[in-house]
């Protein structure tokens, strides 16, 4: 297994340590749990995970087996509806042979006292990375407590181990059929010897990994009484809404608040230099006062900056050389001696979250601490940012996290996390800050424009022989992990234009790092790739079209050297029924892709109507994203994140105008709905490699099998996202 | 001023402005947060409650519009055959990610399947495309209504 495809950058975030890589020695420690009990710590990697260069051992995950027997799974990824909880638990469940149900998994809490070590290094659940990370070391800390617990039960029998079984949650002697349970055993089990090595069990009796387990955390999901960090209510709760500048980098010139004031409920209302929050009973009266607050504002520095600017800048910086971040051998060579030479330019918008909780925390700033209650997707970022802005030791500030209502990325971010502690610090007690719709949107940090120039040769059989790539935009590692971007690139920017899975003889790409003014830019569902996979698959569709190929054909015969993708394009194909026959104005796309180390192939079944709209009809998705924990999770994040992307390429876009977004709510930034939305056929390629990332993989590929589609079915080729009905209008 | 609602069975009596949002009384007055915020304009259905039955936006619902009508929310929908049914076939079927639009989704559903015991494709775009789901689990959604109806 090749995790590793990204060879020109050494920035740690996209990948996980590999497991082969991985030791044992360091991760992991054992000892009493508090209650008498046995407690696993453990250290999971992250995608950068600072903790393992250092040589102190600072566990991020805990397995607690309690004397009642139920065993708790405290773990450093949050649970925003991609089915963590669920596949992770199972990991643990497999090895210790217990039932899913008797795992409880928990979110991380930094400063518990149980877990004496605060949460440190890059702590964040993204990048689709949990399994990925996870896969190795969750099912060793199981079989070492199983083994553990094995032992206990042998010596209080004083029989010899091997004569022992753990199964069910129970450790059965086999000659005799004693047996005791794991709550029976975890206190001796604690002061067993922690195995040198363990045996993982083989793939053939795996009784859970692989089956399609019922996710641990939906029936409080349709019952009302799951808590979001929107729905935390500490005793004396206080309700907060929010005006941000509507200019990026405005500030606040003068409020009148006379009006709010007198607003029934209104208790507060909290400037800021650049946003003015209105404190009440509740969010209503707190609304209320909002709307009849006025605000004077310094648009500052950006009050004239429309989205076309910034395009015209990127646009700009790729006529000229940037970083390299792949080459083979000499494309422009190659380019000079082509038989046909194709070029295009291609362009992908600002796209906000829209996550349907909107942005929320909740915070008490107390004078000698301060108690934060949030959904984060980074919680440590969270801890950090509040304790820097309120000058706090680290430890002076507890964070609780909930589930989350929709990460996307946007959680990664702490910008909501700190606003809600500057306000909370004029504040008398807690106080929930919940963002408007209108906020949410109009300060989000968005998904970065990308502007992209490539070209390619064609020879006399239409095969490529030179491709060449130069783009723009923002890199958000920059912002986020500056580590990570080096030597003019980072792995998320390029993730999907380079290592494609096709055989070029010459390749050559190169990135041109270039940041928006005043916009701040941010991870957003399958980030890089969203962009990438667009441009690259569009463009071998490209290609294909120039050679006068099939689109599917054409992908095949450069997939040699790569069986896996030539596998499930072949899959998806077949079930697509590609070639068969369509009527007028439909048509079929594909993609094929190796991101986030899983091999995915879509094709889409589109109709575009005479007056140019776009419906996407079928989609049939083919995946290898190697050992499958749960299928029925990859089937619904693929269905996800193929919905997620349709969103983006029929509707998604965020434009500025006058250095403010345009766009306030879902009539304006439209979301995908039920009435628009296509059956979605997902095939799994089983595959003995280590699990692939899933969470993300979904979105990026759709895109260009959609406007792939549109093409097949209009001759158009659109270059520019969303797609735009006007330039599909059929002629009359 | 002060208003007495009846929210799943239970009159309350609350005092704030008359054109507060049923969702806000209910969420940050009464503790019910399982009704969620997503728009605050009834675009997304996520606060979607039954009032008299009939699925209503409680986030454009002023609360003096409420008089004596009965109001029932996620908290309470499994107690209604339809509502049941429904919330089986979400987990059955695995409907739920992120869950935050699941309290709209399921209240629009069993609405739905309530007043239509046998909904067609047409019948679910029409009662469910007001509801948003950004984690897309629109294909399920569907296949869950068309299972709770057969139950």
């Amino acid at each position: 297994m090749t995790m590793d495809h990204h060879t020109s950058s050494a920035a740690p975030f996209r990948r996980p340590p590999s497991a082969d890589g991985f030791s044992r020695r360091g991760f992991l420690k054992a000892g009493a749990a508090a209650g008498g009990g046995l407690m696993l710590s453990l250290s999971l990697p992250f995608g950068d995970d600072k903790t393992k260069a250092a040589d102190a051992f600072v566990p991020n995950a805990f397995i607690r087996i309690d004397r009642d027997g139920q065993i708790f799974l405290t773990m450093p990824y949050v649970e925003m509806g991609q089915g963590t909880y669920t596949s992770i638990s199972m990991l643990i469940a497999e090895e210790l042979e217990v039932d899913l149900k008797q795992v409880q998994p928990e979110h991380a809490r930094p400063n518990e006292k149980l877990y004496a070590n605060p949460l440190l290094g890059v702590q964040a659940t993204g990048n689709s990375n949990a399994i990925r990370g996870a896969w190795q070391p969750l099912r060793e800390a199981g079989a070492t407590a199983r083994t553990m617990l094995v032992s206990a039960a042998a010596k209080r029998w004083n029989v010899d181990p091997s004569s022992c079984r753990a199964q069910s949650g129970e450790v059965l002697h086999m000659p005799t059929g004693r047996r005791l349970k794991y709550g029976e055993l975890a206190a001796d089990a604690a002061h067993m010897p922690v195995p040198a090595k363990v045996a993982l069990k083989r793939p053939d009796d795996f009784k859970l990994i692989g089956t399609r387990a019922k996710r641990l955390d939906t029936p409080a999901k349709v019952n009302g009484t799951a808590v979001y960090g929107i729905d935390v209510r500490p005793p004396g709760v206080k309700f907060a809404t929010l005006a941000q500048s509507p200019a990026f980098g405005g500030r606040v010139k003068r409020v009148d608040d006379t009006a709010a004031r007198a607003v029934k409920g209104v208790r507060q209302i909290v400037q800021l230099d650049d946003a003015v929050a209105v404190v009440a009973d509740h969010m209503g009266a707190a609304k209320k006062g909002l709307a009849v607050l006025k605000i004077e504002w310094d648009d500052g520095p950006h009050a004239k900056l429309n989205t076309d600017n910034i395009a015209q800048e990127l646009a700009t910086a790729t006529l000229n050389a940037g970083a390299v971040a792949q080459n083979i051998g000499d494309a422009g060579k190659a380019m000079a001696a082509a038989v046909t030479k194709v070029e295009a330019i291609y362009q992908v918008p600002f796209l906000a979250h829209a996550t349907m909780e909107p942005m929320n925390c909740t915070v008490h700033v107390r004078k000698d601490g301060c108690e934060i209650w949030v959904g984060s997707q980074a919680l440590a970022r969270a801890q950090a940012g509040a304790a820097k802005t309120l000058g706090l030791p680290l430890d002076k500030v507890v964070v609780h996290n909930h589930l989350i209502g929709g990460g996307f990325g946007r959680r990664l971010d702490v910008d909501g996390v700190i606003r809600a502690v500057e306000i909370a610090r004029q504040v008398d007690g807690p106080v929930k800050v919940v963002w408007t719709r209108e906020e949410d949107i109009q300060h989000d940090m968005y998904r970065p424009y990308w502007f992209d120039r490539i070209s390619a040769a064609l020879d006399e059989n239409g095969k490529p022989t030179a491709w060449h790539n130069r783009f723009a935009g923002s890199s958000v590692i920059a912002r986020w992990l500056p580590p990570g971007f080096k030597d003019g690139l980072d792995p998320d920017s390029t993730e999907g234009a380079i290592d494609l899975v096709y055989d070029f003889p010459n390749f050559h790409v190169e990135y041109v790092r270039v940041e928006p003014p005043g916009i701040q830019t941010a991870f957003w569902r399958s980030v890089g790739p969203s962009h990438n996979v667009f441009v690259t698959e569009s463009f071998m569709d490209e290609l294909a079209a120039a050679a006068k190929q099939d689109a599917v054909a054409y992908r095949q015969a450069l997939l040699d050297k790569s069986p896996r993708a030539k596998a499930v394009l072949e899959l998806a194909a077949e079930k697509a029924g590609w070639g068969q026959p369509l009527p007028e104005r439909v048509g079929r796309g594909v993609s094929v892709q190796f991101v986030f180390a899983t091999y995915l192939a879509v094709v889409t079944e589109v109709e575009v109507s005479t007056a140019g709209n776009v419906r996407v009809r079928r989609v049939v998705c083919a995946v290898e994203c190697g050992t499958v924990v749960n299928p029925d999770t990859v089937q619904a994040q693929i269905q996800s994140a193929a919905v997620f992307g349709i969103t983006a390429a029929l509707h998604g876009e965020i434009t500025l105008k006058d250095g403010r977004v345009e766009q306030t709510n879902f009539d304006s930034y439209q979301i995908l709905r039920i009435d628009e939305a296509p059956a979605i056929e997902v095939y799994i390629v089983q595959s003995p490699e280590p699990p692939g990332g899933m969470g993300e993989a979904g979105t990026s590929a759709i895109v260009p099998a959609i406007t792939n589609a549109i093409f097949a079915a209009t001759g158009k080729r659109l270059r520019k996202l969303p797609v735009d009905p006007a330039a599909l209008k059929k002629s009359a | 001023m002060a208003f007495a609602i009846k929210v799943n069975g239970k009159t309350h009596s609350v005092d704030v402005d008359d054109d507060t949002p049923l969702l806000w009384v209910l969420r940050d007055v009464l503790g019910m947060t399982g009704t969620k915020f997503g728009c605050g304009m009834a675009l997304c259905g996520a606060c979607t409650v039954h009032v008299n039955g009939e699925p209503t936006r409680s986030c454009i619902t002023p609360i003096d519009s409420m008089g004596t009508s009965a109001i029932t929310t996620i908290e309470a929908i499994g107690a209604t055959s339809a509502g049941a049914k429904i919330q089986k076939a979400w987990l059955d079927r695995e409907v739920v990610q992120c869950g935050y639009c699941q309290s709209g989704q399921i209240m629009s559903a069993a609405a739905l399947l309530a007043s239509n015991p046998r909904p067609t494709d047409s019948d679910i775009d029409n009662a469910m495309s007001g509801n948003i789901c950004r984690c897309g689990t629109y294909v399920r959604i569907r296949e869950a209504i068309k299972a709770a109806a057969s139950s």
